[in-house]
């Protein structure tokens, strides 16, 4: 039975992946992939954990505590970038 | 029945999680797809998380899943709030039905400081307080 809920949940994450990677494509403004990113990177925590359950290894929690500290990081950085950036338009 | 709390816990993190994404597609502004994201992906993540500590069921695992849980519920808010202010203040054009941008005319964008010049000026009257 968990080998059915561990796919299933691996095809619902890849469908939202998908989904945010047209929205990191289209934009229009570099605020709206940067949240992309910031989903993808939440959306990368969540398969590690389906991963570590199919898998049986419980050491790919560590990767995904390391993932959310650094996409952390990555979105202040990118706000800090931006803000010190000044007006503009990138449509 | 600790499996069929891990399944249910897993799909609903994996539902959520698409939830977000759908959200983060037809959403029309950036505020509205932050809203989207930032809640139905910290929820999403954290019932995964949870779903791994009821499979493994073990201490050392249960550990590290609420580090994890209570990092996101911790960064979750601090990231959105930057992304979102950087993006007003980058001038990112908000959704052309929204009716009222309450910080318009009163945040200077250039030296980042919020000025209220109701304070100043006794005989301004205050604006209608019922909406």
């Amino acid at each position: 039975m968990i080998d059915i809920i561990t796919a299933l949940s691996f095809a619902i994450l890849s469908i939202a992946l998908v989904i945010t990677f047209v929205r990191l494509v289209r934009g229009p403004s570099l605020p709206d992939r940067v949240v992309a990113l910031e989903l993808m990177a939440s959306l990368t925590v969540g398969f590690i954990g389906v991963h570590a359950v199919s898998s049986e290894r419980f050491s790919f929690l560590d990767v995904a505590m390391v993932l959310a500290l650094t996409a952390f990081l990555a979105a202040v950085g990118f706000a800090r970038y931006l803000e010190k950036g000044g007006l503009r338009s990138d449509d | 029945m600790i499996d069929v709390l891990v399944a249910l816990s897993m799909l609903i993190g994996a539902l959520f999680m698409l939830l977000a994404a759908i959200g983060l597609l037809r959403m029309p502004d950036l505020p509205m797809r932050m809203h989207a994201t930032t809640k139905a992906g910290a929820l999403g993540s954290g019932l995964i998380m949870i779903a791994v500590a009821l499979h493994f069921s073990s201490s050392e695992v249960t550990a590290r899943v609420i580090a994890i849980i209570g990092f996101i519920m911790l960064t979750a808010p601090v990231a959105a709030h930057v992304i979102g202010r950087a993006g007003y203040f980058v001038g990112v054009p908000l959704w052309h039905k929204i009716l009222q941008d309450d910080l318009k005319g009163k945040y200077d964008a250039t030296t980042h400081t919020l000025r209220s010049p109701d304070i100043d000026s006794q005989d301004i009257e205050q604006p209608p307080r019922d909406h």
